[in-house]
């Protein structure tokens, strides 16, 4: 069998076990416990009666994830970009870059209302602060960890200070800086959905969502609960995937990580 | 001697902040066309000298000149081929060889076409495309040698280019080498570990001892260039490089 229909199938199989053990587990709860755990066609009912809302509710999210992914990769970068500049830039702001990394979203989020309002600003800005430090870490470690040969050749060779950022240190930071992106794009979506449990709104645009999660949960829907987070899974995968197909565009022809065993 | 040198080296002394001597007091003139090679057991400064005379690192005492100026001031005159092949691994072999001229802001017309020259001298027109990753050890130091050619340097800086290859690679590499200098009018310092390397490479070789670096000895070559393989066969080649060896060896014995 060829290894990549096996790549296919093995997957495949764990995910009907896996179905199969759900059904067993759900049909082995006595029946006024069931409503726990709801079974996989119960939760494609959910999708059937609250599918429009679940979609609105998913582009929302997905609206805020994407914004907040991306002001977070603009301004990490262009923040790596002066921090590999200078290491007393770095000594000086490094403390309070953890501290972005540290607040807590859900003490923030109502200030965060106050100040730019419910809905899709704070989910963006939530976002945003999620992914932010893994992409400036990541980015400004790349920066400074060009191979010092290279960086000699290029003070040999009498290069402007320009040349050598973006002729050198930033394509030398590709690698560094997809890592962060691929962490980074997981947490986005999660980010998105934080910030719109706490901060999302009803209010014009319908919330996303974490916001629908809220409404399920009040209601007892739990087969749409299921179904919500399901959507949430898909958005996430939607977003590693996109980062990982620009990742191997960058670096396949390249680097060693994508290197083939065979050759 | 009725040539200017075009490297001329007076009391030259390097030390780092308020280390030990690495050189001290060289003296030494370099005529235009002349292959030295610098040879001695490791500490006795070879490299540094090299990178003083490439400009990387600054005097402590005496003058260099490089055709009247300064290293800096000479920069456009002189190509410097590392140790490793230190090639930008995202970019093809030709894109490699260009990068000196691109950081001059050289017309892209006149990069490809120096490119596609200097990779053809080292015999790697075909690999043009390849990337670094894709490319032998040998190959990769030829697209490093083609690099450091592609400025038509008056002088060609080499800091034990071939020391990480296989023996047979090596001894191919040297003679494409001087193959190379046959159509190029370039003058080369080298600095190797190999005995036979220097001895089949160089018009002067300078044996250096160590603590602190200086000149020790200077062999001159007597063997005409062209060289070939032929060379390496021949009774001559072979007892230079025996009185050579017993020489580095006297010397790292007094070191020890």
């Amino acid at each position: 069998m060829s290894k990549r229909l096996l790549n296919l199938l093995l997957p495949a199989a764990t995910g009907v076990l896996f179905i199969a053990v759900w059904y067993a587990v759900r049909f082995s709860l006595s029946e006024d416990l069931q409503f726990l755990l709801p079974s996989p066609n119960e939760i494609l009912g959910a999708f059937r009666t609250n599918g429009a809302d679940l979609a609105h509710a998913a582009l929302n999210t997905a609206e805020g994830a994407l914004l907040g992914f991306v002001c977070a990769i603009t301004i990490s970068s262009l923040l790596a970009l002066a921090l590999s500049v200078s290491s007393l830039v770095r000594v000086s702001l490094y403390p309070y870059l953890m501290m972005l990394q540290m607040i807590p979203v859900i003490i923030f989020a109502p200030i965060l209302i106050l100040w730019v309002g419910p809905g899709l600003k704070s989910v963006v800005v939530i976002t945003f602060l999620i992914c932010f430090f893994p992409l400036v870490v990541n980015t400004t470690q790349g920066l400074v960890s060009t191979d010092r040969n290279l960086v000699e050749l290029f003070r040999m060779y009498r290069a402007t200070r320009l040349q050598e950022i973006f002729l050198l240190r930033a394509p030398a930071a590709l690698p560094y800086f997809f890592t962060g992106l691929r962490i980074a794009a997981t947490l986005a979506p999660i980010g998105a959905l934080v910030g719109d449990y706490t901060a999302g709104s009803s209010a014009g645009d319908g919330g996303g969502l974490g916001f629908q999660a809220i409404i399920y949960s009040s209601q007892a829907k739990y087969p749409a609960l299921f179904a919500t987070a399901a959507v949430t899974c898909v958005l996430g995968f939607v977003f590693v995937a996109v980062v990982m197909g620009l990742s191997w565009l960058a670096l396949h022809q390249w680097h060693d990580s994508y290197e083939r065993s065979d050759n | 001697m009725a040539v200017t040198p075009l490297v001329d080296l007076h009391d030259l002394t390097k030390r780092y902040g308020d280390g030990p001597v690495v050189l001290d007091r060289i003296n030494l003139a370099a005529a235009p066309g002349d292959f030295i090679s610098l040879i001695g057991p490791s500490g006795c400064g070879k490299s540094t000298l090299l990178r003083l005379i490439a400009g990387l690192s600054p005097l402590t005492g005496g003058t260099l000149r490089i055709d009247g100026r300064t290293p800096v001031e000479a920069a456009a005159e002189l190509a410097f081929v590392f140790q490793e092949p230190t090639l930008l691994p995202w970019l093809t072999a030709a894109q490699n060889v260009g990068v000196p001229l691109k950081l001059r802001d050289a017309p892209a017309a006149q990069r490809l076409a120096t490119c596609a020259r200097v990779l053809e001298l080292v015999r790697l027109g075909d690999r043009a495309h390849a990337h670094p990753r894709q490319l032998s050890g040998g190959q990769k130091m030829r697209v490093s040698i083609a690099r450091a050619l592609s400025l038509s340097p008056k002088l060609l800086l080499l800091d034990e280019p071939f020391g990480a290859l296989d023996e047979m690679t090596r001894e191919h590499l040297n003679e494409e080498l001087l193959a190379i200098r046959e159509a190029q009018a370039w003058t080369a310092f080298f600095v190797t570990h190999s005995v036979a390397e220097a001895v089949f490479l160089s018009s002067r070789i300078l044996v250096m001892s160590a603590n602190p670096g200086r000149v020790h000895t200077e062999i001159a070559v007597p063997f005409a260039y062209p060289r070939t393989a032929a060379t390496r066969l021949s009774r001559e080649y072979h007892d230079l490089v025996t009185e050579v060896s017993r020489l580095l060896r006297s010397v790292e014995t007094a070191a020890a």
